[in-house]
C-alpha cells in the first residue's frame, strides 16, 4: 500500500522508497537472523531443561546405560587414536621450538598442560560430535519424519524422556571420562615422540608434568568437558527433534541438513564457549 | 440424550494459509464403530490427530465425555488420552525394533507388568494377527500387509477403550482389506472398544460401521448410519461416495449395492406390470467360527469363493448379485417366476453340493495352516416379488425361507 502511495506521488518518491528499502534491508536481515537465533537459543534451553528434569523418572537407567555404551564406550577407540597422535605432534613441535632456547625439558609441561587445559576437552568434544552427535541428529530426525515420535506421544510416552534425556545424561557422564582418556593417551603419545624418538629424558618428562600440572588444571578441563557435553547433546538432539520444522527442506533432505547443521553449530559453539569458559575459569 | 464420547464444536484448523477444517461439528458415541469418509487430503487424518491430541484446534472446542479438553487438568488429560490408541496410516513402526519389540513396547513403557506377563500377551496378539513367523523380523523385512498387522497388534496390545484407525486397509489386497476390517469388527465385539476409522473402503467399511461421518469441503456434512447415508441427498454422494465406490466389489466380484439397485430398477422398469421376478439369498453360516479357527484371511477367501460361485451360476441366466451383509449374498433373477427360479436353484444346489462347497473350502484353505479344519453351512432361500413390491420385503421373505443347501464337516461335505 505504501508503495502504491509513493508511486502515485511520482517516480522520484518511488525511487526514494526503493533506496530506503535497499539501505534498510541488511539491517532487517540481521535483525531477523538475531531474532531467529534468540528464539532458537530460548527454545533449546527449554528443551534441555525439560529433558534434564525427566532424568530421574523410572525406567530411565537402562536407556541411559545404552546411550553411555554408544556415546562413551564406542567412542573410546577413536578418542585414543586421535589423542595419541595429538600428543605425539604436540611433543615434536614443542621440542623443536623449545630446543632453540635450550628449554626442551619443558616439553612434558607444555604437552600435558595443552592437553589437559585445552586440547583434551575441545578435541574430545569435536570427535564425539562427529561420531555420536551426528548419529543422534540423524536417528531422532528419521524418527520424527517417519512419525515414530508422534507414535510415542499417542502411547503417552514422553519423547523428551524417552529419546532426549538419556542422551543428554550419557553425554554429561561420558564426555569428562573420554576427556580424561584423551589427556592420558595424549601424554603417552608425547612420551613416545619426545622420549623414545627424540631422546628426551624419561624421568624429566614425567617430573615436569608432576611439578607443573595442578588439580585446578584438571578440574577446569573437566568443567569444560561437561559444558561441551551439554552443548553437543542439546544442539544435536534439538536439530533432530525439530528437523520437520526446517524451512529450507523436507523429509530425508531435512534430516541431512539437520545433521550438517548439528555438527557445524556444535563445533562453532564448542570453540566459542571454550573461550568464554576459559575466560571465566582462568 | 447420551453424552457423546468425543464432540467437536466449531473446530477450525489451518496450516499456514490453507484451511483444512472449517467449523467442524461432530459427535462420536461410546461403543460405536464410527467411520470418517471423504476424499484424499480432505482432512480426515487431521480430525483423528485432534482427537488423540497430536494437533490442537485454531478455533473451536473438543469435548471428551462432555468436558472441554482445553479446560481439563493435566492429570485428567493424561488419564483421558491413556484410554486411546492410534494406528497410523503409514504404521509408524519403530524400525530399529523387531515385530515382538514393537508390539511389546507400549506395555514395557507404560505398565509395570512382569516380563513373563508381557511375553504372554504379546505372543497371544502375534498369534491372533498371524505374525508368528515374523515375530523376530524387523519391519523393513516385512510386506506392507504384515506391517499393517503389526501396527494393528501394537495399537490393541494395551486393550484400549478407544482406538483410532487411520486408513487401516490402505495398500492391501481385497482379501486382506476385508480381513483387517473383519478383525476390527471382531475385536470391537470382543473388547467393546470405541473404534474411529478413517477409510476409503466403501462399501466394505459399511458392514462394520454403526455411524458414518462425511467430511466434505472442510466440513462434516453428514452424521448417521450407513443406511441413512444411502438416502442422503447431497453433492457429497455423487462426488465422493460414487467415486470411491467401485461398480464391482473387489472382494466378492459381485456388484456394489448401488450398482445392484440401479440394475434392479432398470430391469424392473423394462418389464410390464404383473410380471414377476425372484430373489435368492445365500448365507455363509458360522463365519465367526471360521475366523476364530482359521483366521480372518481364510474367512474372507471363503466369502470371495462363494461370491464367485454364485455369480458364475446365476450370471448366465440374467441374475445379478450383491453382498448384503458381511456373510450374505442377494441375487435377483429378473426374468424368472417362482417355478423357474426354484428349478434354477435346484440345479445350483446340485452343482453346489458337487463342486461349490469344495471351492469355498479350497478358498479358505489357501490362507490357513495345514491340519486345521472347520465345519460350515451355506443357507439359501428364495422368494417371488412383483415390480411394484419393495425389494427389501422380498429379500426379507427369501431370508425367512432359507434352508441348508450345503454343509461341510472339515474336508468332507454332507
Amino acid at each position: 500500500m505504501a508503495h502504491d502511495t509513493n508511486t502515485e506521488k511520482g517516480p522520484e518518491s518511488g525511487a526514494k522508497w526503493r533506496l530506503g528499502i535497499l539501505l534498510t534491508s541488511p539491517f532487517s536481515f540481521i535483525g531477523r537472523q538475531v531474532i531467529r537465533w534468540v528464539n532458537n537459543l530460548g527454545a533449546a534451553t527449554i528443551f534441555l531443561y525439560l529433558a534434564l528434569i525427566k532424568t530421574f523418572r523410572s525406567k530411565q537407567l537402562p536407556k541411559t546405560i545404552q546411550q553411555l555404551y554408544y556415546i562413551g564406550a564406542k567412542s573410546t577407540t577413536i578418542i585414543m587414536l586421535v589423542s595419541l597422535f595429538t600428543g605425539m605432534v604436540l611433543s615434536i613441535q614443542s621440542y623443536h621450538a623449545l630446543v632453540k632456547f635450550g628449554a626442551q625439558g619443558a616439553v612434558g609441561t607444555l604437552v600435558s598442560l595443552s592437553l589437559i587445559r585445552e586440547l583434551g576437552p575441545v578435541l574430545t568434544a569435536i570427535m564425539i560430535t562427529a561420531r555420536a552427535g551426528s548419529a543422534m541428529t540423524a536417528e531422532i530426525g528419521i524418527q520424527r519424519i517417519s512419525e515414530q515420535i508422534d507414535a510415542l506421544k499417542t502411547m503417552r510416552i514422553d519423547p523428551l524422556r524417552y529419546l532426549i534425556s538419556p542422551r543428554v545424561v550419557a553425554s554429561i557422564i561420558s564426555f569428562p571420562i573420554l576427556t580424561t582418556v584423551f589427556d592420558l593417551i595424549g601424554i603417552i603419545g608425547g612420551f613416545i615422540s619426545g622420549v623414545m624418538l627424540l631422546g628426551l629424558n624419561s624421568g624429566g618428562y614425567f617430573h615436569a608434568i608432576q611439578a607443573n600440572v595442578e588439580m585446578k588444571d584438571i578440574s577446569d578441563g573437566l568443567i569444560k568437558a561437561v559444558v561441551f557435553a551439554i552443548i553437543v547433546s542439546t544442539v544435536c538432539c534439538y536439530q533432530g527433534y525439530y528437523s520437520h520444522m526446517r524451512g529450507d527442506s523436507h523429509g530425508a533432505k531435512a534430516v541431512g541438513f539437520a545433521t550438517t547443521s548439528a555438527v557445524v553449530i556444535s563445533c562453532v559453539v564448542i570453540l566459542v564457549s571454550d573461550y568464554v569458559v576459559t575466560s571465566l575459569l582462568i | 440424550m447420551t453424552t457423546p464420547l468425543i464432540e467437536f464444536k466449531g473446530v477450525t484448523k489451518c496450516f499456514g494459509n490453507r484451511t483444512v477444517l472449517n467449523n467442524v461439528n461432530l459427535q462420536i458415541y461410546e461403543g460405536h464403530v464410527t467411520t470418517i469418509i471423504g476424499l484424499s487430503g480432505a482432512g480426515k487424518s487431521v480430525i483423528l490427530k485432534h482427537i488423540i491430541g497430536l494437533l490442537k484446534p485454531d478455533e473451536g472446542t473438543i469435548l471428551f465425555r462432555g468436558k472441554p479438553i482445553a479446560e481439563m487438568k493435566r492429570a485428567e488429560i493424561n488419564s483421558s488420552f491413556a484410554q486411546m490408541s492410534y494406528m497410523f496410516q503409514d504404521n509408524a513402526l519403530f524400525d530399529s525394533m523387531s515385530v515382538y519389540e514393537n508390539i511389546a513396547f507400549p506395555l514395557q513403557e507404560t505398565t509395570n507388568l512382569k516380563k513373563a506377563e508381557i511375553d504372554l500377551r504379546v505372543m497371544a496378539r502375534i498369534k491372533q494377527t498371524e505374525l508368528t513367523d515374523a515375530a523376530y523380523k524387523y519391519p523393513s523385512e516385512l510386506s506392507g500387509g504384515m506391517q499393517k498387522r503389526v501396527a494393528l497388534a501394537r495399537a490393541l496390545i494395551t486393550d484400549p477403550r478407544i482406538v483410532l484407525f487411520d486408513e487401516p486397509t490402505s495398500g492391501q489386497d481385497p482379501v486382506r482389506k476385508n480381513a483387517i476390517l473383519s478383525m476390527i469388527a471382531q475385536y470391537h465385539r470382543k473388547f467393546g472398544f470405541t473404534a474411529i476409522i478413517v477409510s476409503h473402503e466403501i462399501p466394505d467399511v459399511y458392514f462394520i460401521s454403526n455411524r458414518i461421518l462425511a467430511l466434505y469441503n472442510k466440513e462434516i456434512v453428514f452424521q448417521g448410519t450407513p443406511e441413512e447415508l444411502e438416502k442422503f441427498d447431497h453433492p457429497f454422494n455423487d462426488e465422493v461416495i460414487h467415486s470411491l465406490e467401485a461398480l464391482q466389489k473387489e472382494l466378492s466380484g459381485l456388484y456394489s449395492k448401488r450398482q445392484f439397485k440401479i440394475l434392479n430398477h432398470a430391469q424392473l422398469k423394462r418389464r410390464e406390470f404383473g410380471e414377476n421376478y425372484c430373489v435368492a439369498i445365500f448365507t455363509l453360516e458360522e463365519l465367526n467360527t471360521i475366523i476364530t479357527k482359521l483366521g480372518h484371511d481364510a474367512a474372507q477367501e471363503a466369502i470371495h469363493s462363494m461370491g464367485l460361485y454364485i455369480d458364475k451360476h446365476f450370471g448366465p441366466v440374467g441374475g445379478f448379485s450383491t453382498r448384503r451383509r458381511i456373510n450374505e449374498v442377494v441375487t435377483v433373477l429378473p426374468y424368472s417366476d417362482l417355478a423357474d427360479a426354484k428349478g434354477i436353484l435346484r440345479d445350483f444346489i446340485k452343482d453346489f453340493q458337487g463342486q461349490g462347497i469344495r471351492d469355498i473350502w479350497t478358498g479358505a484353505r489357501k490362507q490357513m495352516a495345514l491340519g486345521n479344519c472347520v465345519d460350515f453351512t451355506i443357507l439359501a432361500g428364495i422368494a417371488q416379488g412383483q415390480p411394484a413390491t419393495d425389494i427389501d420385503s422380498v429379500i426379507a421373505s427369501a431370508k425367512s425361507q432359507q434352508k441348508v443347501i450345503g454343509r461341510l464337516r472339515c474336508a468332507a461335505e454332507e
